[in-house]
């Protein structure tokens, strides 16, 4: 309770209208996760409601970066790993070999840990996924793309008469937006983050938190965070894993007020984790 | 030292002593391996300055050979006795130039044509290998006969030696090559500025020749020039290739497994073994030529593949992990992947590596005896079937001949390659600061 400000209740209130109102976007039905011997999540079931903000919470090893990415099959590229259960994207099961990885990506983006904007241009970093998957016609096109995407990301104004300059001279803060630009510029659907502030100091944090909140209105985002005060500042959402299971998930306030589970409101008020 | 710090009767007023952990022993450790690296650098930088100050003590003089100038007076009556060179051509090819090098040489000493025995040792002073020069001066231009023209000749090897001060002249002249006569004709041409010591382009235009003079490099540096093409052409494809399939398409399994074991095995593998595997397939089973470049590539090739896989993983495995979650995440296909950057960023180590892989392949000799290589060719190669051989062997031939003239060229040799593969390596280094990136 403590870790919520008032400003942050204020919000999750309203929020609270809405996460009933949404529709859902994309759904883990008893999701399990191998890698190789070692079994990593054991039957989650979650569903992610649209244009909102899904927190996952939980202490290290828990599985929620786990299960953050079999939900665009960035768990394919690990040697040995199985995923089992039913995940849908509009209810359509993106583990169907029908299924187009490539394309799952392109509707599932995602935003790492740690900064990684290819070591090219900043223009070049946000053209890259518009260009391979053939959505801009002409050069101008894609100039507006990259420069709406940039926007988006609140990294415009600070780079635009840089474009042409190595994204990895960025500030870590910037590298992360740059990072959430490219990962806008391919119009996806959902975008999953992964602990997205990890490596930013607090300014660039709040930044970055602040942009969070401004892409819920357009995007579905799963964000997969340490900081408790960060789940309660950017989610609607909040989901508790430990130990490869789903503990609890609820509205954020909820979850912050009064979850109905020990574990959680143990974790929550720092008492292990 | 804790006993003391626990000893009541310690004085009161002294600070309690300090736990030893050894400082002592740890600084006198580092001093002491710090010594073994710095003895170690030098026993290397020691045997390196021994090699390369032999070698360029014995072959600097291979770059420069004595020649001598001659007014050669292209008489028809020699060249043509018979006036029949409109008609036959060959009359210019076959006539006998040497009499008129050796009839300039004995007006110029002063020497009468008629002294038989004076006019043998004259005739050594140059060499034989005028007989080609003023052959290919006069068959060039036919025009010049009659005329006088300004040349200057190669001399004999045993003169050149002697010119450059290589002969002990101390020594009674029965038991040197060079007579006491002949050393007063050279230094009398010295003094009269005829007889000179000239940049040697010959070394690296002439092909094998028995006469130390006319020996060149030309045949092996064509030779190992088409071999080194060959390695770039098929190793680099066929290794990146093989390289890229392995590291991020192929599941692991046993079979990559063994795939692995394999190749580190085959970059191990003593060269003379490739020689043997190429003498058997590409000339035994395949039938293809002899001594030929092109069968000297493919067995380098064969030899340089691992080297080049090996170094070609390593670098695609340096690229980091986010660059590849990156792209995926951007919805790249594998391909788009390795292809728009993982490749690129791992452009500057398999450059390296191929540049290192092809240095060590223009240095490789076993395999290139076995395949017939080590020939005596003096037609320049035109082809990568004709026969050719390459600078190592040149080498090897060269190091087996006795005449001091061959051990100079030897050397001569060796500074050539020393500085082909230190062109090379400082190219890999170039590349490597140019293209590395940093992320």
């Amino acid at each position: 309770m403590n870790l919520m400000t008032e400003r942050n209740l204020e919000k999750a209130v309203n929020d609270k209208m809405s996460a009933q109102a949404n529709a859902i976007k994309m759904q883990g039905k008893d999701v399990t996760v191998h890698y190789g011997d070692k079994q990593a999540l054991f039957g989650v079931s979650l569903d992610v409601p649209e244009k909102m903000v899904t927190a996952l919470i939980g202490p290290s090893g828990c599985g929620k970066s786990t299960f953050l990415r079999s939900l665009n099959r960035m768990n394919d590229t690990i040697e040995g790993c199985r995923v089992g259960g039913l995940i849908t994207l509009d209810d359509e099961d993106i583990y169907n070999p029908k299924i187009d990885v490539v394309e799952l990506r392109a509707r599932v983006g995602m935003v790492f840990q740690k900064p990684n904007p290819f070591p090219k241009s900043i223009f070049e970093n946000v053209a890259y996924g518009p260009r391979i998957h053939g959505l801009a016609k002409n050069r101008q096109e894609l100039d507006e793309i990259v420069e709406k995407s940039l926007r988006r990301a609140s990294l415009f104004e600070e780079v635009k008469d840089r474009l042409h300059e190595a994204g990895t001279g960025l500030s870590g803060g910037q590298q992360q937006r740059l990072c959430i630009a490219r990962a806008i510029a391919v119009s996806p659907e959902v975008i999953l983050m992964d602990e997205p502030c990890s490596a930013l100091d607090p300014i660039a944090t709040a930044k970055v938190e602040e942009l969070i909140d401004e892409l819920r209105e357009n995007y579905t985002i799963v964000i997969v965070t340490h900081s408790m005060q960060q789940a309660a500042r950017v989610s609607q959402r909040t989901a508790m894993f430990h130990l490869g299971n789903l503990v609890e998930v609820g509205d954020t306030e909820m979850m912050f007020t009064s979850p109905t589970e020990k574990r959680t409101q143990d974790y929550i008020t720092g008492r292990f984790g | 030292m804790t006993d003391i710090a626990l000893n009541p009767a310690a004085p009161a007023s002294a600070r309690p002593a300090r736990r030893d952990i050894g400082l002592k022993r740890r600084y006198a450790a580092e001093r002491r391996f710090k010594l073994y690296g710095i003895t170690a650098i030098a026993i290397g930088i020691f045997f390196l300055l021994a090699l390369l100050f032999s070698v360029f003590s014995n072959g600097y003089t291979a770059f420069w050979q004595t020649e001598v100038r001659l007014a050669i007076n292209l008489d028809p009556k020699i060249i043509d006795p018979d006036n029949k060179r409109a008609s036959d051509p060959n009359v210019l090819l076959t006539a006998n130039y040497p009499i008129l090098a050796r009839n300039a040489l004995a007006e110029k000493l002063g020497v009468p044509t008629t002294d038989k025995p004076a006019m043998r040792e004259l005739g050594k002073l140059f060499s034989e290998g005028v007989r080609g020069q003023l052959r290919e001066l006069v068959a060039g231009n036919p025009s010049l006969i009659g005329t006088t023209q300004d040349v200057w000749v190669l001399t004999g090897a045993d003169i050149d030696s002697a010119f450059k001060g290589q002969i002990d002249l101390g020594v009674d002249q029965e038991r040197r090559k060079v007579s006491d006569r002949q050393v007063e004709w050279m230094n009398k041409l010295k003094s009269e500025g005829a007889m000179a010591q000239r940049f040697n382009t010959g070394l690296f235009t002439y092909g094998a020749s028995s006469r130390p003079e006319t020996s060149g490099l030309g045949v092996a540096l064509i030779g190992s020039l088409y071999m080194m093409l060959i390695v770039l052409c098929l190793s680099l494809p066929i290794g990146v290739a093989a390289s890229i399939y392995l590291e991020e398409y192929a599941k692991k399994s046993r079979l990559t497994d063994i795939i692995e074991v394999n190749i580190n095995n085959l970059a191990a593998v003593p060269s003379i073994v490739f020689g043997l595997l190429g003498l058997a397939v590409f000339i035994n089973f395949f039938h293809m030529p002899r001594s030929a470049s092109l069968v000297g590539g493919l067995v380098l090739t064969l030899m340089t593949l691992p080297t080049i896989i090996i170094a070609t993983r390593a670098a695609l495995r340096a690229v980091p992990p986010s660059i590849r979650a990156a792209a995926l995440g951007v919805g790249a296909s594998k391909t788009q992947m390795v292809f728009h950057h993982v490749l690129p960023l791992a452009a500057p180590g398999i450059l390296t590596g191929t540049i290192i892989g092809l240095a060590h392949a223009l240095g490789e000799t076993a395999p290139l005896l076995l395949i017939g290589m080590v020939a005596f060719v003096a037609n320049n190669p035109v082809t990568p079937l004709d026969p050719s051989t390459a600078l190592p062997v040149q080498i090897y031939m060269w190091a087996n001949e006795a005449e001091r003239a061959f051990v100079e060229r030897t050397s001569g040799a060796i500074i050539v390659l020393l500085i082909f593969l230190a062109v090379m390596n400082i190219t890999a280094i170039i590349l490597r600061r140019r293209f590395e990136r940093r992320w």
